[in-house]
């Protein structure tokens, strides 16, 4: 359906344009809930709709009043300030074990390479609220819950499976003569790592790392069960909002958090082609 | 200088057989793959593994019973529950010292709430009966059987002791018959009376709406895909930027839109009265059921099945379409009997990963499900932090893993697992 060929007849050109149609409605669908809330945002009302002045475009419905809201609420810059201590942490834990067990596993004779795979990746597939529950007993009785480390230990593994995917992808276009050729000339692992190994797997490695972060600044089921009031992330605020009586400064938050998701997708994309250029395959 | 013609095995420069040092080396190079990956399995097991497991074990865990009321579950021994008489006097001693020690270390309490999950009513009588036993001297106050029914006259009930008995193990089913409506009674697992009975039905609209979603997302990702698919390069990576920001963009964020935008007086239904389609005075209720549920789940995983869906339908050749075409076949034939059974792949792939990250969805549900459209993981929250009924909560978390982790083996043996395409 690349081009409508000339001799189509009445009715394919009826079905390529209503298919376009479709088409379309479906990615209204994908959009607009997360656009819509972006003017909403700025909204001089405390309502969740768009009032007559906004509509009419009139500059008084408009107002900056819920980001003041946001950035002047003190529960809401601590929760922001946690979300900031743990996500970080977190993802420099997944990143590091990550990467080091993606190279291991992309060795070319792994035993039990599937079941460790699998291992690796449950994290990912487990209902939230089973790991949830989990941690919550486990890390009660080793003094975790409720700390700052049994929240960052907790992301950091729901983090890991997306560095393992991302970073074993980087490695399956990986050109093992390379690391090779460095030993042939005299260079340790060591040195042959960091120097030949980890500047091509770099945009992997980041990319997961992104991912990681995201799954930590966006989690809050494990949260709400292993961390306690010290540790009341973004999220968790969100969650509570949300769930006890809704106030429009939710939809500043929101805001804020599309524009990070908008520059951290857009990172990745970049990443992404900057490493399918590098492995010499097509620029898609 | 070696003879090269000689007989016997291939040498390696050292001298040592060439099948040997290959052998080393692979060993070599198995060990140091594993030494890589030793820190994380190490650290997934104790985060993450380990406490699951221990989670899971405490839907059998029943050692409470044993370890608070040992000298009672000694006595009842012998006692036959299916004579319909109370148990012997020494069954009664025994209860009066179990029960004065447990009082005295408060553990009578715990105990009463495990019991009281299977016989509701046990757990007053325990309470009650342990705050006054703690002043009776255990050594010479006999005869306890009428002592302790005058005290409370629950413990004249043979149910009670029943209850006691079926219960004395170190493990139980109980939590997990609870879980699909079933007790164990005097003869074996049965079913819950008919009011009682809600796990089952939570546990099939959980899977009802699982499929629905899922079958939602193939619905409207399927002709997304193949748009994407058949578009030229350039234009179909603008257009999947624009299936990859609702991927990226917080759950939270879309769970809170969703809500805004649902509500009765929220945008769609303001859009809806202003069009004209829908009375102001019966606005529509799309939020806290079913429905609004469904309408939030599908949106959030829709990317989750474009992307395999897309991925495959990439790897098909367009020029089969063409030669079908060519042979005759009306665009419907060609799609239908070329096209769809190439795409078949994608579509599992990309169901098999909806409907499991559908089936644990907690987050949505609680916030927009009301209390028609919640799901077994709300039901799982509940028992672990509010009820207390942790055994209970634990084991309705194994079904649902079991559930979970069936597919995610089939999806392993059909995709394999480090195929997931995430953008």
């Amino acid at each position: 359906m690349s081009a409508l060929p000339p001799y189509a007849s009445t009715g394919q050109r009826a079905w390529y344009y209503s298919f376009r149609v479709i088409c379309g409605l479906i990615f209204f669908f994908l959009i607009a809930p997360i656009v819509v809330i972006i003017p909403l945002s700025f909204n001089a009302q405390d309502f969740f709709t768009f009032t007559p002045e906004m509509l009419r475009l009139d500059p008084e419905g408009f107002s900056l009043k819920h980001y003041r809201n946001f950035f002047g609420d003190e529960s809401w810059q601590t929760s922001m300030w946690n979300s900031l201590k743990i996500a970080p942490m977190a993802t420099i834990v997944s990143v590091t074990f990550g990467t080091l067990a993606a190279i291991g596993l992309s060795q070319p004779h792994v035993p039990f390479r599937r079941a460790i795979m699998a291992i690796l990746i449950s994290p990912m597939i487990v209902p939230l609220i089973i790991s949830a529950a989990g941690m919550y007993f486990f890390y009660s009785r080793i003094g975790l819950q409720g700390t700052y480390m049994g929240v960052v230990l907790a992301h950091a593994a729901l983090g890991i499976p997306f560095v393992i995917i991302t970073v074993t992808a980087t490695l399956v276009g990986f050109d093992r003569s390379l690391t090779r050729a460095a030993a042939n000339m005299g260079a340790d692992p060591v040195t042959t790592f960091f120097r030949i190994q980890m500047p091509l797997i770099m945009p992997g490695v980041i990319s997961g790392g992104l991912f990681a972060f995201i799954t930590s600044f966006d989690e809050v089921v494990v949260v709400l069960f292993v961390g306690s009031a010290g540790q009341r992330t973004l999220p968790w605020q969100m969650f509570t909002g949300l769930r006890e009586q809704i106030s429009p400064t939710i939809l500043a938050v929101a805001t804020i958090l599309v524009a990070i998701s908008i520059m951290l997708l857009a990172t990745v994309e970049m990443l992404r082609r900057r490493s399918e250029r590098l492995r010499g395959m097509s620029p898609s | 200088m070696t003879d090269i013609s000689q007989s016997g095995p291939v040498l390696a420069a050292d001298g040592t057989p060439l099948k040997r040092s290959l052998a080393r080396a692979l060993r070599l190079q198995k060990m140091r793959a594993l030494l890589l990956i030793a820190p994380l399995l190490l650290f997934i097991l104790l985060t993450f593994i380990l406490p699951v497991a221990d989670m899971l074990y405490r839907s059998v865990d029943n050692r409470i019973v044993q370890d608070v009321l040992p000298r009672t579950v000694q006595a009842l021994e012998d006692w036959d529950p299916a004579s319909n008489q109370l148990p012997e006097e020494a069954a009664f001693a025994a209860l009066a010292a179990d029960l004065k020690e447990a009082a005295n270390a408060k553990t009578h309490t715990k105990v009463a709430k495990r019991l009281n999950y299977e016989n509701p009513g046990m757990a007053s009588v325990f309470r009650k009966s342990g705050r006054k036993i703690k002043k009776w001297d255990v050594e010479n106050d006999g005869p306890y059987r009428e002592r302790l029914i005058d005290l409370n006259k629950g413990w004249g009930d043979v149910e009670l002791w029943k209850t006691i008995k079926t219960y004395s193990g170190i493990r139980t089913s109980g939590y997990f018959l609870n879980a699909v409506d079933m007790q164990l009674g005097a003869d074996g697992a049965e079913m819950r009376p008919e009011n009682e009975r809600i796990y089952n039905t939570m546990l099939i609209r959980t899977m009802r709406m699982s499929l629905i979603i899922t079958f939602s997302c193939i619905l409207l990702g399927y002709p997304v895909a193949w748009l994407l698919a058949n578009l030229p390069a350039s234009k179909a990576n603008l257009l999947l930027i624009l299936v990859l920001l609702p991927f990226w963009t917080s759950l939270l964020v879309r769970t809170s839109a969703w809500k805004i935008l649902l509500q009765q007086q929220g945008v769609i239904n303001d859009t809806l009265v202003w069009i004209g389609l829908v009375d102001d005075a019966n606005r529509l209720v799309l939020i806290n059921n079913e429905l609004g549920t469904i309408i939030a789940m599908t949106h959030i995983l829709l990317p989750f099945m474009i992307l395999p869906m897309y991925s495959v339908m990439q790897t098909i050749n367009p020029t089969y379409m063409r030669a079908a075409k060519s042979m005759g076949a009306t665009d419907w034939t060609a799609f239908w009997r070329v096209y769809f059974p190439q795409s078949v792949p994608g579509i599992g792939a990309g169901s098999i990963l909806v409907f499991i990250l559908a089936v644990g969805y907690y987050i949505t549900p609680a916030l927009v499900g009301g209390t028609k459209g919640t799901f077994i993981s709300n039901l799982i929250a509940y028992h672990i932090s509010t009820s207390g009924n942790w055994g209970l909560g634990a084991a309705l978390g194994a079904i649902l893993l079991a559930v979970v982790l069936l597919l995610y083996w089939v999806y392993d043996k059909i995709v394999g697992i480090d195929n997931v395409k995430l953008g």
